[in-house]
Parts: C-alpha cells; sequence; structure tokens
C-alpha cells in the first residue's frame, strides 16, 4: 500500500501539486487521471522519487519513503517496477538482455535460474519469440510488453506505469491492461497507472484518483465514476456525445441489474463525507 | 557530478563489463582516426621543418629531433585529444543524452541503479585509461610517419632519421605528454558526460549538449595545454 499525505511540489512560483492526499491498495489497479498539466506526471514521479516532494509524506507500507536516507530508498526501489511512457528500453540490448538487466544487477541466482525466470516473463508478455530481438526491431506494443516483463522480473511490490497505452491501437491498449490487471492480481502488487485512456479507466480501474489543477477532484471506481454528478470530472471523462451515451447505457444497465442501489448507497456517502 | 560517482556498486562485475565495454569503444574506437592523422600529423612535421632549416651548417638529423620533440611535446598529446574530443567526446555526449531523453536513465535510477556510477564513472575512467594509450601510439605512428615521409621525398635518408631521433633525447618529455594525456581524457570525458547527463527536452538539446560538450572540451584542453606546459617544462 502506498499512502500520500498532503504532498505539495512546485517548480519555482509555480505550484504543481497543491496538497494531495491518497491511498493506493495493494491488489488493486489505482489510476491516477486528469487533463494534460494536472500535476499526474510530476505525481508519480513523486511518488516513485524521481522527484523531491516539497511537503508532505510518501509513504510504503507504512515506512516513510520521504524521510528515508539514500540508501534507503535505493531499497525500496529495488521492490519497485516501472513502465515508462516510451518503454524506455536499452538500445543496445536484445529483449532478453533488456529483461535479464535487472537480475543480473540484483539477483544472485545462477545463471540458469536467471535465465529460467526471464523466459517465465517473456512467456507471460507472449514474447519469447522475440527473445533475440533488438528493441528497434520491434512494435510499439511488444515494447511495452517487453518493458512490462522488465518491470516484473524481480516479483516487485509496486507496480507503476506511465501512460501505458500511448500510442497503441485499441486492442492492443485492451491487452496491455489485461495483462497490468492479472499481473496486479496474481502477485498482490500496489499498481498505479498514469493514464489518458478511457477505455483503461472503465475496465481497469479499481481505484482512480482524477487530478484537476494540482488537486485532488475526485476519487472512486470505474463503477462510481458512472454516477458522479461532479461537473469537472464528466466533462473530462464523458468529453464526447459518444461517451456520454456510452455512460447513460451503462447506468440503465445497471439500474436493469439492480446494481444501482449499492453504487448510489456508496455515492451519497461519499458526497456526504464532502 | 563527480561526487554522486562514489558510492559502492551494486554489482561489481557489471561495472567492470561497463568498464571493458567503454575501454574498447574508446581505444578501438578511436583508433583509425588515430592513425590517419598521426601518420600525416608526422609527415607533414618533416616537411615543414626541412622546409624552415635551409642552412647548410644544420645537419639533416636535425630535422627528426625536431620533429620527436614537436611530435612528443605537442602535437600528440594536444593535436590527438582534440580530435579525440569530438570523436568520443560527441559520442558520450550524445550516448547519454539520448539516455536521458528516452527515460533510460530514469529506469536504471528506479530500478535503485547510482547511474551517476555506473553510465558516467565507467567512461571516465576508461577515456583516462585509454586516450594516454592512444596518444603513445599517436607519438610512434607520428614520427613513423614523419620518417617515411621523408624518406620518400629525399629530405633525408632513413639512417638519418634514426641517428637524429637519437640525439638529445629526453624521457621527461615522455613523461610531460603522458601527464597532458591523462588531464585530457579526463577534461574529454567528464565534460562530455556532464552535457550529456543533464540534458532536457529533445533531439535538437542532444545535438547542442553534444556540440558544447566538444567546445568546451576543446577549450579546456588549450587552456590545461598551457597551464600545463608554463607548470611542467
Amino acid at each position: 500500500m502506498i499512502e500520500l499525505k498532503d504532498i505539495t511540489k512546485g517548480f519555482g512560483d509555480k505550484e504543481i501539486l497543491k496538497g494531495v492526499s491518497a491511498v493506493m491498495e495493494s491488489g488493486k489497479v489505482n489510476l491516477i487521471i486528469g487533463a494534460s498539466g494536472s500535476g499526474k506526471t510530476v505525481m508519480m514521479k513523486c511518488i516513485v522519487g524521481l522527484m523531491e516532494v516539497d511537503t508532505g509524506t510518501i509513504l510504503y507500507d507504512n515506512q516513510n519513503f520521504t524521510a528515508m536516507d539514500h540508501h534507503a530508498k535505493k531499497e525500496v526501489r529495488q521492490q519497485i517496477g516501472m513502465l515508462f511512457q516510451g518503454s524506455a528500453l536499452f538500445d543496445s540490448m536484445t529483449v532478453e538482455q533488456n529483461v535479464m538487466f535487472p537480475l543480473e544487477m540484483f539477483s544472485k541466482d545462477s545463471l540458469k535460474e536467471r535465465k529460467k525466470r526471464v523466459e517465465e516473463c517473456l512467456e507471460r508478455v507472449q514474447l519469447k519469440d522475440a527473445a533475440k530481438k533488438f528493441p528497434a526491431e520491434i512494435s510499439g506494443g511488444m515494447k511495452k510488453r517487453v518493458g512490462i516483463a522488465r518491470a516484473i522480473v524481480l516479483n516487485p511490490k509496486y507496480l507503476f506505469c506511465d501512460e501505458p497505452n500511448s500510442g497503441l491501437d485499441p486492442q492492443t491498449s485492451l491487452l496491455i491492461d489485461q495483462l497490468i490487471k492479472e499481473l496486479t492480481q496474481e502477485y498482490n502488487i500496489t499498481t498505479v497507472i498514469n493514464t489518458h485512456d478511457m477505455n483503461t479507466v472503465m475496465e481497469s480501474g479499481d481505484h482512480i484518483v482524477y487530478m484537476y489543477q494540482g488537486q485532488k477532484q475526485w476519487e472512486g471506481s470505474n463503477k462510481e465514476i458512472v454516477f458522479s454528478k461532479d461537473q469537472k470530472l464528466n466533462d473530462f471523462i464523458f468529453a464526447s456525445e459518444f461517451l456520454r451515451e456510452a455512460k447513460e447505457m451503462r447506468q440503465l444497465d445497471m439500474f436493469k441489474d439492480n446494481k444501482w442501489k449499492d453504487q448510489l448507497e456508496e455515492q451519497l456517502k461519499r458526497d456526504s463525507k464532502k | 557530478m563527480l561526487k554522486g560517482m562514489f558510492s559502492r556498486p551494486e554489482n561489481m562485475k557489471l561495472y567492470w563489463k561497463q568498464f571493458m565495454q567503454q575501454c574498447v569503444d574508446i581505444g578501438v574506437g578511436s583508433f583509425g582516426i588515430v592513425f590517419i592523422i598521426s601518420l600525416f600529423m608526422g609527415g607533414v612535421t618533416t616537411l615543414q621543418t626541412a622546409y624552415q632549416l635551409v642552412s647548410p651548417i644544420i645537419p639533416r638529423s636535425t630535422i627528426a629531433q625536431v620533429v620527436r620533440d614537436t611530435i612528443i611535446l605537442e602535437f600528440a598529446p594536444t593535436l590527438t585529444s582534440i580530435v579525440l574530443a569530438g570523436v568520443i567526446g560527441s559520442k558520450i555526449a550524445s550516448e547519454l543524452g539520448n539516455m536521458r531523453i528516452s527515460e533510460q536513465i530514469d529506469a536504471l535510477e528506479i530500478m535503485g541503479i547510482n547511474t551517476k556510477g555506473y553510465l558516467i564513472m565507467p567512461k571516465i575512467l576508461a577515456a583516462t585509461l585509454m586516450i594516454p594509450v592512444l596518444v603513445a601510439i599517436a607519438g610512434f605512428l607520428g614520427i613513423w610517419g614523419g620518417k617515411e615521409a621523408g624518406v620518400l621525398s629525399g629530405v633525408l635518408s632513413g639512417e638519418q632519421f634514426m641517428m637524429g631521433l637519437r640525439q638529445e633525447f629526453k624521457a621527461y618529455n615522455v613523461f610531460f605528454a603522458m601527464a597532458k594525456s591523462y588531464t585530457f581524457g579526463f577534461i574529454i570525458a567528464s565534460v562530455s558526460a556532464y552535457y550529456g547527463y543533464n540534458v532536457q527536452g529533445g533531439a535538437l538539446e542532444i545535438g547542442k549538449a553534444s556540440t558544447t560538450a566538444v567546445v568546451v572540451s576543446c577549450v579546456l584542453i588549450l587552456f590545461m595545454d598551457y597551464a600545463l606546459t608554463a607548470i611542467l617544462l
């Protein structure tokens, strides 16, 4: 579990994060959504420690990450896997070597065991056949899958994905979402995804944090989002006519299935807390 | 940046592998250009010295002596290093810049790797080790090129050249050349790594960083050349 307590971050006079608090639960896909410039990427970089927060605390399983020294932070980071927007694969290494790299750096396993683990991970992302290829020789979707394989090779407790679907076709996007969701549940990982993709929001969002101008505007699940009365959130998520109609149909389906009562109750509770 | 390089390596074997890779890239990768410029540098020095030494009372072997000292003292360390600043410096800056822009450095950071130690230190160590080796090779090749040019153009015979080479040889000059090349090797790698590692933006900025790294390295090399000459000679 990752807990953010009132974190702020600014660059010069410009305040990017204005006191954000949230809890990212383990075994769940936690999404950070919001328009460009809303502070999502800065927030993720602060959580993983690529940027220092100005004030506030970040807790990894109740350990204060912000107060840790460099050595302790390195230990926490070895439990983190991250999939970058551009995949960030090492150009000079093959797919297999890319996935092997974290193991070579940190694992004390024998070469045979390491190779076996790499094979397992590549098989998990269905890329066993591409093991000997270089990143320049594979497609964007395959690169993302190699990135996922590299991120999970050390069995991380926390998985971060920065725009995992950017630049991918809808079918490949769904495949990546599905893979991330399965891995999250399989290994009980705390997954945090930074996304713009509405498919991801509706299909994978166990827990969603909507950011608006550096603040947490709304928080809930993909089911609650359908019933949300938050105007800013609705303007962002259901921006097109098509999506607004899809929302209404989803609401209708939930009424038919009688699921709406629970959702409505949860939403009312949430609203009354606010 | 330099301070951040010194921490306990996460895996010594991988750091060593990285260092060896850099030694090969810098040493073998630059050998071709060093070979060509050294030969011509020696040849031209011989011909120009012969052109200037017109007095009949100065023996022909003096040409070899002048060529030897010019190459050892100045041309081999300084000229070779300036060329290497272009070859190696731009490579280091663009490689690190590309890694920064494509988030590869961030990926290493997230894994808990000291990126300055893993990416920059092997480059600086390899350059500090391999550039003096290249300078030494450049010295030998330059003198050989000078001899061949002298013989081929009929300026002096091979025996005269070899005799001149042995006249008033000072081993201290070789030490001086090596001291300069270690300094220049460090300058080339550290300046280029600094500009490459701290790139922000896109492809255009990588190009700019690469050019700046080469320009700053060359200026620093020339400055240190003067400073070391003033101090050591």
